[in-house]
């Protein structure tokens, strides 16, 4: 080392003894009167203030202790139902076009080329009908989606979100910023919990990424949507059905948030301890959003993106999943030996094989759980009729019909709930997963991270299984 | 105006994550790798949180990356670069922040950036709704370097909130160039980029306003010390600021003068991160 550098050191230690305490106060204390002096000098008001001003309306409005809570509700239910009831037409359209045209013409282009039946399969029955089952489900949503959600988000309405959330946070024992990268959670948790760098304090950020898998992501959302809209939108007269849904979906979401808390306070009471941190969240003033804008950033950024990333994923599960069912080892596919396998394990939970394996099949991405259920309960239940037969994905025009098939499936109203719940409360994607180990570097707690949701969701659904079974015999 | 849409993202040493990131198949992302010789010019883009940094980072660069109406939208460092009249341009978005302090991850991100990395210029985004606290971060980074233009945003806000800024007032009390725009709508730009250029070539030559203590024994101690950093880091060119921050204690910067860092002109910028960085997933909120 070199002596000159330390004798540096050691005078400025020196200087410091010299100077007295209130150094680091006294320099805040000129650099915040400077800059108010210089300020000052710069701004001017010209005419007089205006008489009412509304962002500070509406502010008082969205996080008052009384109407902050309901109108978040009502604002994220509004979000949902306009989704539901917006995809459905569009999805109709995008299925018969993907499916009922597309996919039998390009049969028949393969047959007359003379292709054999198994490159037909793997291209076709796997490959492309995964994609395009991807596409007509997801496709419509997201658009309805994203553009809403990016919307209140330009407009400056997340960070009254935070707001509001914050003092429970605290309560909990966690950063109240946490509240901002669990919003981001919603979106992506990969991106959540690398948004938890903001928060500074090693032990809260770890609340917070362990944490942050309880957002519902996008890639879960579809699922939530799908499920809540056959299942319990069926529950009720055709009219209330969206709403229903809309409200089953706000619910599952708000579960995820309670869970956070929950989580959070324990995690700070148990392995985490320590004190909370203070923090200024400063209000961003409302601005119109830029429709156009908004529109274009969530379609590219949002939409396609994530569709793209269920497609990428899509195109090779469709792959396995063909291959698995189509291999037969003693007259037996594969996928069926392991749905049979975990079957027993799913029905003990309140799901099924069926539902277990898709879960695996989706680790690298929650976007595709919905085709391979749909696609191995076909194949398993050996309903004819529907699509093309054993092990090939197919069409199916509405929801209605998505619940026959399901429920020839051996699934239930119970099935339903507990697919949504698991949805919610089970392990991150691959992706997260990594984000997670990059973030923190130890091994341990992105294993904690890893399976603590998967074990609370084992433990949440088994419970909500018995009860059920309880009271409905 | 001769605008290169070209940009480059960091990538995280592992590529596992980007490679499948659809981000990277968008049509106007040409990735010129890492290459910081390629370059006339580093500029970075400082400011407090949700001033419109990353709008002012996307109308310069041509990107169109998602920019959110809160705080705290980007925790790390963004990379992307335009072309300016004869010479070639990278920019760097830091993250916002309220000090330079370094109390926090992302703090240190951005004062590291200013400090060791040495950009050409540093454009200090400024929200003109809230001069006051955001001149605190920049009186902060005039004390760091003097090559700054003040990019001094939302000014279509302020006048809705009926505050006027005198520019030519501020320019003048901070000794830095001022430009008012609304970066939301690319009013201003023009001017933002030709006092991007004057200052990176040296056409303008910035007399920067210094933060007065009125505390005789500091000054003592900093003129003290001063002497004694100039003599060791010859090329340093904030020494009073080293000494301020000495004598505050600052672990980071006694570490940098313990090894000799603070004398490295050709600090390794990539190796700042060590984080792994997603940014561009990050920033459009979305998956990888």
């Amino acid at each position: 080392m070199n002596s000159n550098y330390e004798k540096i050191i050691k005078s400025a230690h020196d200087l410091r003894w010299d100077i007295g305490g209130d150094f680091h106060e006294k320099i805040m204390e000129s650099l915040y009167t400077d800059a108010s002096r210089i300020a000052d000098r710069a701004v001017t008001h010209p005419g007089d203030t205006p008489r009412f001003d509304l962002d500070r309306t509406i502010d008082r409005l969205v996080t008052s202790r009384i109407w902050g809570f309901p109108l978040m509700l009502l604002l994220l239910t509004a979000v949902f139902w306009l989704t539901i009831t917006g995809a459905n037409a569009p999805s109709g359209l995008l299925y018969s076009l993907l499916i009922d045209i597309i996919h039998p013409f390009l049969k028949s282009v393969f047959a007359n080329l003379g292709i054999p039946w198994w490159i037909d399969g793997v291209l076709l029955d796997g490959a492309y009908l995964a994609t395009a089952w991807v596409v007509a489900v997801m496709l419509p949503p997201m658009a309805i989606f994203f553009p809403l959600f990016t919307l209140l988000e330009d407009f400056g309405y997340l960070p009254r979100v935070a707001f509001n959330l914050d003092h429970i946070f605290r309560k909990a024992g966690a950063h109240g910023k946490q509240a901002l990268s669990m919003t981001m959670g919603f979106g992506c948790n990969a991106a959540g919990v690398i948004s938890t760098r903001i928060i500074d304090s090693p032990r809260e950020r770890l609340i917070a990424i362990i944490t942050n898998n309880f957002a519902l992501c996008n890639g879960r959302w579809p699922t939530q949507i799908l499920i809540a809209t056959i299942f319990i939108g069926t529950l009720v007269p055709a009219h209330l059905g969206g709403l229903i849904s809309a409200l089953a979906v706000v619910s599952i979401a708000l579960l995820g948030v309670l869970l956070t808390f929950v989580v959070s306070w324990a995690l700070s009471r148990t392995v985490l301890k320590g004190e909370v941190s203070t923090f200024n969240l400063e209000l961003p003033p409302y601005r119109p959003p830029r429709i156009l804008q908004t529109l274009y950033t969530s379609v590219i950024d949002r939409t396609l993106v994530v569709l793209w990333r269920a497609v990428v994923f899509a195109l090779p599960a469709g792959v396995v999943l063909w291959v698995s069912s189509n291999l037969l080892i003693n007259g037996v596919s594969i996928a069926e030996y392991l749905v049979n396998f975990l079957n027993p394990f799913g029905l003990l939970l309140g799901l099924n094989g069926v539902i277990l394996v898709a879960y695996i099949v989706a680790i690298p991405a929650n976007e595709i759980v919905i085709p391979t259920i749909l696609m191995l309960t076909v194949m398993m239940s050996g309903v004819t009729g529907v699509g093309a037969g054993s092990g090939v994905m197919f069409e199916l025009e509405s929801g209605l019909q998505t619940l026959d098939l399901l429920t020839m499936g051996g699934w239930t109203l119970l099935t339903g709930i507990n697919l949504m719940l698991f949805s919610l409360v089970h392990n991150p994607c691959s992706t997260t997963i990594y984000t997670i180990y990059k973030e923190t570097g130890s091994v341990k707690w992105t294993t904690v991270a890893t399976l603590l949701p998967v074990l609370m969701g084992f433990v949440i659904i088994f419970f909500t299984a018995q009860i059920w079974r309880l009271f409905t015999g | 105006m001769k605008k290169n849409n070209q940009v480059e993202i960091i990538e995280s040493q592992d590529q596992a994550g980007c490679a499948t990131c659809p981000v990277h198949h968008a049509a106007n992302l040409k990735k010129l790798g890492v290459d910081m010789g390629n370059w006339d010019f580093v500029v970075a883009l400082a400011g407090n949180p949700n001033t419109g940094k990353s709008t002012v980072f996307n109308a310069l660069t041509g990107l169109r990356q998602h920019t959110g109406n809160w705080p705290g939208k980007t925790v790390t460092r963004a990379e992307g670069g335009f072309d300016y009249g004869e010479n070639r341009y990278k920019l760097v978005d830091l993250p916002g922040t309220y000090s330079l302090l370094a109390t926090s991850l992302d703090e240190e991100i951005a004062r590291d950036f200013i400090l060791f990395g040495q950009p050409d210029v540093t454009v200090v985004v400024v929200d003109a709704t809230r001069l006051e606290r955001n001149l605190n971060l920049v009186l902060q980074v005039l004390e760091i370097t003097h090559r700054v233009v003040i990019c001094l945003n939302l000014v279509d806000e302020a006048e809705r909130h009926n505050i006027a800024v005198d520019h030519r007032r501020l320019a003048r009390d901070l000794g830095v160039p001022v430009v008012p725009t609304i970066a939301r709508y690319d009013e201003g730009l023009e001017d933002l980029l030709a006092a991007i250029s004057e200052v990176a070539s040296g056409e303008t030559q910035a007399a920067p306003y210094h933060v007065k203590y009125n505390h005789p024994k500091l000054d003592q101690a900093v003129t003290q010390l001063v002497k004694q950093i100039e003599e060791s880091f010859p090329d340093v060119p904030n020494a009073r600021w080293v000494a301020l921050r000495l004598l505050d204690g600052d672990e980071k910067i006694i570490e940098a003068v313990k090894n000799g860092d603070l004398g490295e002109l050709t600090y390794n910028v990539e190796e700042m991160d060590g984080l792994g960085v997603d940014t561009v997933a990050l920033k459009s909120g979305f998956s990888l």
